[in-house]
């Protein structure tokens, strides 16, 4: 035992002394988290737009102000035909055209409806959608309460409550998120690398014959990187409560228990990697693409699981961060507590223990 | 006629001279022995010779060129095998030596005879088409040799070329090295294997950072009344206060 | 120039011999541009309802089965218990729930209005908002239509309307993979030319090689060209095989001329691999270089506008978005490939990139020492 902890301490100087991964490892998380806090925001606003004022009068330059006015637009240009509609939107100069046809005043006032035309560029169709939507409740708006106050008869109101995130803050989605990929990162990525590493400078053999259990020389590269993952779990949980304001709604320690399941799988995914291979490029690369990939785009904090076409969905399910994430959700959002996340923590348990035993085993055999 | 002339030479890290102010020369086709401890600066002054190196002070000239002034001039004519292993593992015998005949300007014609020479005399024939990872240990030190040497340079420097390599190869490869003086080339190399300080023409003894010692073996040897050059080494490397 | 040609022999043999290498080069950009584009859709779809009806009254159950019938929703729980309801939230059975209150319908008629209930899961901000939008746009039209059974409008209609009309341009079909294949693209460019190209030169550091090249009359700027050129070569490869993907795989039919866009890309690796070099100046292996490389590519990419909009960012965002080259990389194959953009269209990022090409290049040139 006393062997173990001298060869944990030499994985820990080589991890402390270099100081460049370790500010990399520790800086990520932060930027991350205010990268994902405070800049990044699927909400429209200030989009860049341009009018097409065939009409010019009276209502098309209240609408016009109306339309200015919203936060979620802005007039970048005024333009002057139809010709130039397709340059304006190509460019990129404007993301929508509003067009007002002559007479729209005149038409409204005495035929009693007008029309208005929009433009949109459709290269990114939700932006698009959201647009047009915007469009429409403003001039819906305009009509009610400039052209004509009516309160309708029979109407139904509905009193909504947004549930755990009465701001509909995204935080709330991408901390979790970035917890899964940061840990992912930290224990399957640089513990393949380097393990690997020691391989390629010829390191291991020495290693290897020493009077320790080769398993255990294994396992005590692992070991540092348990404590870095905690100390950099427990810094995002920090930033997260005090910064932005996500609560930690249920019990800490089952947080961290399950964190140390992730933790753990995740760590034996590095094993495995590193018993299959012998460069450090490949061991990183195996790490990217099979690993921080698949977490990103499967585990739901990007992209939402139920859009995705059915295959993909199955895949998800072989993605051990979907289950961490959808258990870190409900512990910290939700507040709920361990029968509420059995079937995902034991599906944790099971990745932990699959991937540990197939480790092993690979590296029994590469040993014979 | 000097290969390398050295005066005052000093390299400093911060506060840490690693050499201090080291002078001496070397004639043209002298074998050239640079011992010390590790960390006794011999790799170091090596460095500022090849043009790895700025020197904090003093001056050097290697090849009849100034190391501050003409680094790149030096560069032509000097080969350079370092501790590290410098061939391509993952590039053919072949292929190595096509590289490093490439990079110093050789033709498409000298390449071709003088790798045909090289295989010939390593007695590489048949195996030029494997990978250099899959030689042996031994056999790898003996082509990255004999490719430093491939553009004819006037000097080559070779620091603890040796290292790690069974006593037969270190003869054979030590034979390279006196055919290749033979050939008028100045060979300059750092070692800490005492035997091989007996092969040099002269030997300087580096002590923290200085030169203790400059002569030929034999002469050292008589001086301080000592059989080897084993003792001799350590009678001067005792008052070390730097190591490891 | 007789030495150029050797380096860049021996470059290629050894990245040709590498099959992590090329499997990097030619699988990833595969595996990405079929497998993202599918995933990566923001688009909110079969949103899992529950229905808590306490009425059961005609109207009640019409509105139900308007909710059951639209395209948005699945109806997952239906009770009449709003415990249970919440009980639904908890274990994501639903989304949302709405309420329908005891006497709805009846108070509806007798005092010309009624309210409805309605529970959202916010824990996805996104989500939860876009459900909410949908139920109430169902909730309006049901509104609507019992409005009409009511009331007799006059033949002559006294409110006046503005009817807006819209067309869509570039993406008539709505698909939002039209809209993130020409974005990933530009990230795939982007890794071959910043991560491999760094990793390639700290190889060398690492096993020390670097030092023999070092004291030969190798220049500075041959090296470097040297490890430059070969993943120069390999980004218009990957640029290639991504858009013979996004022809046969996404339909995506080029709308203008792509050759201006092989000559941007161009002008964006030279760029962003003065950028790598950059990256394995300052790192001595190549588990450091990765990490360094990874933590900035990943800054970049978020902050490319790729996911969500520049726009919403705030200002300050906004500066580094427009500092950052994947940006232009990013908007420019938009413009392109999507709207048919041609060289005039895309001058401004031309004119930045060749400019931050540049500076990055003279700094990374600068930084790389022979000598110590």
């Amino acid at each position: 035992m006393k062997q173990f902890w001298a060869f944990v301490k030499k994985e820990w100087y080589h991890i402390s002394r270099d100081y460049r991964t370790l500010l990399v490892l520790i800086g990520m998380p932060i930027v991350q988290i205010l990268i994902f806090g405070y800049a990044l925001s699927n909400e429209v606003k200030n989009t860049r737009i341009a009018i097409l004022d065939f009409a010019g009068d009276s209502y098309s330059k209240e609408l016009t102000d109306k339309i200015e006015a919203s936060r979620y637009f802005e007039t970048v240009t005024y333009l002057r035909s139809m010709n130039e509609i397709d340059r304006s939107l190509r460019s990129g100069e404007a993301k929508m055209v509003v067009v007002f046809p002559n007479n729209f005043t005149q038409q409204l006032v005495h035929q009693h409806e007008s029309q208005l035309q929009l433009v949109t560029d459709g290269s990114n169709p939700n932006l698009s959608a959201t647009l047009i939507n915007y469009i429409n409740a403003i001039t819906r708006d305009f009509q009610t309460r400039v052209i004509n106050e009516v309160s309708l008869p029979y109407t139904i109101h509905v009193q909504t409550r947004m549930m755990y995130n009465p701001q509909l803050l995204g935080a709330f989605t991408f901390v979790p998120g970035v917890i899964a990929l940061v840990l992912m990162l930290i224990c399957t990525m640089m513990t393949s690398v380097s393990i690997v590493k020691e391989k390629e400078l010829g390191n291991m053999e020495i290693l290897l014959v020493s009077p320790m259990h080769p398993l255990a020389v294994v396992f005590s590269k692992a070991v540092p990187y348990i404590g870095l993952s905690v100390g950099i779990l427990s810094i995002i949980l920090l930033l997260s409560v005090f910064l932005l304001g996500v609560p930690i709604s249920g019990s800490i320690i089952l947080l961290y228990v399950v964190s140390l399941i992730f933790i753990i799988s995740a760590l034996a995914l590095g094993l495995l990697i590193s018993t299959i291979t012998n460069s450090q490029q490949v061991a990183m690369m195996i790490s990217l693409m099979g690993l921080m990939l698949p977490t990103m785009m499967f585990s739901g904090f990007m992209f939402p699981i139920e859009s995705m076409p059915i295959p993909l969905q199955w895949i998800s399910n072989i993605v051990p961060a979907k289950w961490y994430f959808f258990s870190i959700q409900s512990i910290m959002i939700k507040g709920l507590g361990m029968e509420a996340i059995l079937k995902e923590f034991l599906t944790l348990c099971g990745f932990a223990i699959f991937f540990l035993v197939l480790s092993v085993r690979n590296f029994k055999v590469r040993m014979a | 006629m000097f290969s390398i002339e050295v005066e005052s030479l000093t390299k400093k890290f911060g506060s840490f001279t690693a050499v201090n102010s080291i002078t001496f020369t070397v004639k043209s086709g002298e074998i050239f022995g640079f011992l010390g401890a590790n960390g006794a600066g011999k790799t170091t002054a090596m460095r500022m010779l090849c043009g790895l190196s700025r020197p904090t002070s003093g001056q050097a000239s290697v090849a009849g060129f100034d190391v501050y002034r003409q680094a790149e001039e030096i560069k032509q004519r000097i080969g350079y095998m370092s501790q590290k292993f410098s061939l391509y593992a993952d590039l053919t015998v072949l292929e190595n030596i096509e590289f490093y005949g490439g990079i110093y300007g050789l033709t498409r014609g000298e390449i071709k005879d003088r790798g045909e020479e090289l295989i010939e005399r390593l007695d590489l024939r048949g195996e030029e088409e494997i990978m250099v990872a899959e030689l042996p240990l031994g056999w790898k030190q003996k082509l990255a040799f004999s490719i430093a040497i491939m553009h004819r340079p006037s000097i080559v420097f070779l620091d603890e070329p040796t290292g790690g390599v069974d006593p037969l190869t270190r003869r054979q490869f030590w034979e390279l090295i006196y055919e290749a003086a033979a050939t008028g080339i100045t060979i300059f190399v750092t070692t800490h294997y005492m035997d091989e300080a007996e092969y040099c023409d002269r030997v300087a003894i580096m002590v923290d950072g200085n030169i203790r010692a400059l002569d030929a073996p034999e002469k050292l040897k008589r001086d301080m009344g000592l059989a080897t050059m084993e003792r001799v080494f350590y009678s001067l490397a005792r008052e070390a206060t730097r190591g490891d | 120039m007789r030495k150029m040609r050797y380096i860049l022999r021996k470059e290629f043999k050894q990245i040709f011999r590498d099959p992590a290498i090329l499997r990097l080069i030619f699988i990833m950009p595969a595996i990405q541009l079929l497998i993202l584009p599918f995933a990566a859709d923001y688009e909110i779809q079969n949103v899992n309802i529950g229905i808590v009806d306490h009425d059961r009254s005609t109207y009640a159950r019409e509105l139900v089965r308007k909710i059951e019938f639209s395209n948005y929703f699945n109806l997952t729980g239906y009770s009449n218990s709003q415990k249970e309801a919440m009980q639904w939230i908890e274990d994501d059975v639903v989304d949302l729930f709405i309420e329908i209150p005891a006497d709805f319908e009846a108070t509806l008629i007798r005092e010309d209005e009624a309210t409805l209930l309605m529970a959202v899961n916010a824990t996805n901000g996104t989500k939860g908002n876009l459900g909410a939008a949908y139920a109430n746009n169902i909730i309006g039209e049901f509104n609507r239509h019992v409005r009409s059974e009511w009331v007799q409008w006059p033949a002559f209609n006294p409110e006046p309307q503005i009817e807006v009309v819209h067309s869509q341009w570039y993406n008539v079909h709505s698909n939002y993979q039209r809209f993130m294949v020409p974005g990933i693209l530009a990230v795939l460019l982007t890794m071959v030319g910043g991560f491999l190209s760094a990793l390639n030169i700290v190889k060398e550091k690492e096993i020390g090689t670097i030092e023999q090249l070092n004291v030969s009359p190798i220049r500075k700027h041959q090296f470097i060209l040297g490890k430059l050129i070969p993943f120069w070569l390999l980004g218009f490869v990957v640029l290639t095989i991504g858009l013979a993907i996004s022809y046969f795989v996404h339909g995506i039919v080029p709308e203008a001329n792509i050759g201006v866009l092989y000559v941007f890309g161009g002008v964006y690796l030279f760029a962003i691999l003065g950028f790598g070099l950059m990256i394995s100046n300052f790192t001595d292996t190549q588990q450091q270089a990765m990490m360094v490389a990874f933590f900035f590519m990943l800054i970049f990419i978020l902050m490319s506008g790729l996911y969500t909009p520049i726009e919403s960012m705030p200002s300050w965002a906004q500066i580094v978005a427009w500092i950052n080259p994947v940006t232009y990389i990013v908007d420019a194959t938009r413009i392109v490939l999507l709207k048919g953009g041609t060289f005039t269209d895309i001058r401004f990022h031309f004119l930045v990139i060749t400019l931050g090409g540049l500076v990055l290049n003279t700094l990374a040139v600068w930084s790389y020492r022979k000598q110590t």
